[in-house]
């Protein structure tokens, strides 16, 4: 039996831009999962991205655009929740530090109002909802890629490890350097081009020799990286998203 | 984005490492520049200076093709972070001692003034001379005065990184003086005419075979030559290093080092080593010169208790490290019977005066940022054109040189922040969030100076992101696109962006994004 989430609140999703558009059967699983579990979700439209493109290649007031309409979506509601540790650690970690770097002294609060509640979708099971078997259903070999954002900044930790624990049929392949840096790193992959393609190789090369079908991870931003190399060399190993899995009853993808 | 010209040149086109030149040798960086006016007496290292290297990417490009010193690094890094990882799990207080340790470091640099003054005092009432110098000319030309009054004109060497920062060597040589470096990994960059790549294992980039093969090419031209059945074995290298560093000990007067830790309350200072080579040159010469950076003091000898347990475990992945000297002032009868002490600042008061970028001033060079490093251990220390490599070197080089050459431009942004190196570092020195404020200071600099293509596309893309419906209308653009190329993924990309596509296929985005499935489903 699946258990029973503690509490069933109301949800807001933050898609994250890239999820939106390059990815929205992610957003689409997580919406059906959350649902599952008896939330209720809403889309706040005013949304846009974590901004982390920017402040990570320096353009802090690039990124304040972000950072004001994180707010503007957001603020007021309970509990925000998104399916990438990245884009979550972004608004975490770096959002404050734009808003006071800006000046504005109500951006700020209202900035650091609204970080508080913000969740990673796997935090957001096992800490509020407090469910590890979430009724899923994939009988198919994975192994799992540990994103940089997920693991350190993030601090996920084994969260999404007993969520996948829980899985009905799955069965889970440990992967050699599973906590190395796939090598994307924003706009590192063009500014840094041959270190960037040979980590992504390598991430890519363990991840066949593994035998799985599905590539997992938390963060698409890595599986785009990742799974564009496996795609050059014609493998069949396929990128998921983790809440992709954990969406499927019974029936499968 | 222009250094992918440059890298695009240097793409596969260095098979081996060079063993005359090393790995390091001939980045770009010219010809001629060491002097042929009078005879070398020490072996010269590559030609050029550091700062003249060229941009990371590009020398990264150069370097990662070289099969030879990625096989090396490889293999040393990951033996290395393994061994790390082992002895700092056994502490059960480890994460409180890395509080400690950036404690004790952020406490030096907010009553820096007081511990500097406290520090000198307690050196001059114990017998040494103290010099202060702002920079490396000064320090240089402080030592040369110093080993020149003694009539000598060698020097033996303990390994030390401020020493390479201030290019020392070449200044003594410049000035008639041979400095033999005495640790092992040392004197083979040394006798390799090559440069440091690690701040901990100089020579990581090398393997015994190497090894074996400069031993025996260059020995014999700076004094005890090495067996000429001298195999590759790790003991019979060691001992022909020990031969031949022998004699240099015995008839050395001056020894010149560095120090790892200066105790400001006692007036001590501190090296920490694991051959010998250092208590050698701290013992038997008359004259000892202790060259530091104004960042290397602790307050307290109880700080020692916090330092003397991070260092070892972080750097060597020991417990302890076999030879722990200490020494304050001169001891009658006992050792150098006069000490002087170089206090360096170098560019470190301008770090400190960064609020966002002074903690890279706690770094006690363990190393472990860099034996955990994914871009560091593909590309070894060479690619960073700085004494300083790695993750410490990409936040640590630009602050101390001033951000003004191409490389230290490039150098915060040779990193993922993938964030493995703050997760190690001993000091707990945010890196990643410092290598990100780097990276802003910089491009507020570029942005007064003209636009160029990344900005304008930042520019744009950050005017696109400021509101959720206009990026949602636009984000429509992306399916148009999946319609009009009609193909799940891209094989190849214009302009820069091919840099993506050289080694991978870009998947296109689906004809519907999430938001428009939102609004279909729920709107």
């Amino acid at each position: 039996m699946p258990d029973k989430p503690k509490i069933t609140p109301k949800v807001a999703i933050f898609a994250t831009c890239i999820n939106d558009v390059m990815f929205p059967e992610t957003v689409i699983a997580t919406v059906q999962l959350l649902e599952r579990l008896g939330c209720t979700v809403e889309f706040p439209v005013e949304q846009s991205c974590c901004g982390q493109m920017f402040t990570n290649t320096g353009y802090f007031r690039e990124g304040l655009g972000c950072v004001r309409s994180y707010v503007e979506a957001f603020s007021g509601y309970e509990y925000i929740v998104g399916p990438s540790g990245s884009c979550v650690t972004a608004v975490r970690d770096q959002h404050p530090m734009l808003a006071a770097q800006s000046g504005d002294a109500g951006l700020a609060a209202a900035v650091d109002d609204v970080v508080r509640h913000s969740y990673e979708l796997t935090e957001f099971l096992c800490d509020v909802l407090e469910v590890e078997d979430v009724g899923a259903v994939f009988a198919h070999k994975v192994t799992y890629h540990l994103t940089c954002h997920s693991l350190r900044f993030a601090r996920l930790g084994e969260r999404p490890l007993r969520l996948m624990s829980k899985v009905r049929g799955l069965e889970l392949i440990e992967l050699e350097g599973f906590d190395q840096c796939c090598g994307f790193g924003g706009t590192f992959c063009v500014k840094n081009p041959d270190v960037s393609a040979d980590m992504a190789s390598c991430k890519a090369g363990y991840a066949v020799d593994t035998g799985a079908e599905y590539l997992v991870s938390l963060d698409n931003a890595c599986l785009l990286n990742i799974g564009g190399v496996l795609h050059r060399a014609g493998s069949s190993l396929k990128p998921i998203h983790l809440a992709e899995i954990l969406a499927c009853g019974e029936g499968g993808l | 984005m222009s250094d992918n010209r440059d890298k695009e040149q240097g793409l596969g086109n260095e098979s081996s490492a060079g063993a005359g030149g090393g790995a390091g040798a001939g980045l770009g960086v010219g010809t001629g520049t060491v002097a042929s006016t009078h005879q070398r007496r020490t072996p010269a290292p590559p030609a050029g200076r550091l700062i003249d290297s060229p941009p990371f990417p590009a020398a990264a490009a150069r370097l990662i093709g070289n099969q030879t010193l990625r096989a090396n690094m490889r293999h040393a890094t990951h033996t290395i972070r393994a061994k790390r990882a082992k002895v700092a799990a056994e502490l059960p207080n480890w994460e409180q001692l890395r509080q400690a340790g950036a404690q004790i470091k952020d406490r030096l640099g907010r009553h820096l003034d007081y511990y500097l003054e406290q520090l000198e005092a307690n050196l001059i009432a114990n017998g040494a001379q103290v010099h202060w110098a702002a920079d490396a000319d000064e320090a240089n030309r402080i030592i040369i005065e110093l080993v020149k009054a003694q009539d000598v004109d060698e020097v033996v060497k303990i390994k030390s990184m401020v020493t390479q920062e201030i290019e020392m060597n070449e200044a003594l040589e410049a000035a008639g003086i041979a400095a033999w470096e005495t640790d092992l990994a040392e004197l083979i960059v040394q006798l390799g005419h090559d440069r440091p790549s690690n701040i901990l294992v100089p020579a990581i980039h090398r393997n015994r075979d190497e090894v074996r093969e400069i031993f025996l090419r260059e020995m014999k031209l700076y004094g005890k030559p090495a067996p000429e059945d001298l195999d590759n074995e790790p003991a019979h290298l060691a001992a022909a290093a020990r031969a031949h560093l022998r004699e240099k000990f015995l008839r050395a007067k001056v020894a010149i080092s560095g120090a790892n830790f200066c105790v400001a309350d006692t007036g001590t200072l501190v090296i920490v080593e694991s051959e010998g080579n250092g208590r050698m040159c701290l013992t038997l010469p008359d004259v000892l010169i202790s060259v530091t950076g104004i960042e290397k003091l602790v307050p307290t000898v109880e700080d020692l208790e916090v330092m003397l347990q991070l260092l070892p475990r972080s750097s060597t992945g020991e417990r302890m490290n076999p030879y722990t000297s200490m020494w304050t002032g001169v001891t009658p009868g006992d050792g150098p019977q006069e000490v002087h002490v170089v206090l360096l600042d170098n560019g470190r008061s301008r770090v400190l005066a960064d609020p966002e970028g002074r903690a890279a001033l706690r770094c006690i060079r363990c190393a472990a940022c860099m034996h955990s490093c994914p871009v560091y251990e593909r590309v070894g220390g060479h690619a960073y054109g700085s004494v300083y490599p790695g993750p410490i070197g990409a936040i640590l080089s630009p602050q101390l040189r001033g951000i003004n050459d191409a490389v230290d431009k490039s150098l915060p942004f040779a990193s993922t922040l993938c964030g493995a190196c703050a997760e190690v570092c001993p000091v707990k020195i945010p890196i990643p969030d410092i290598l990100v404020h780097l990276r802003h200071r910089i491009v507020e600099e570029v942005k007064r100076k003209h636009l160029g293509l990344e900005r304008f596309l930042m520019g744009v893309a950050g005017w696109a992101m400021a509101r959720g419906r206009r990026f949602g209308r636009l984000g429509k653009l992306a399916g148009v696109a999946r319609r009009l190329t009609g193909r799940e993924y891209l094989r190849r990309l214009p302009g820069p962006a091919h840099n993506w596509t050289r080694a991978r296929d870009l998947r296109m985005p689906p004809k519907q994004s999430f938001r428009s499935w939102w609004k279909k489903e729920h709107g």
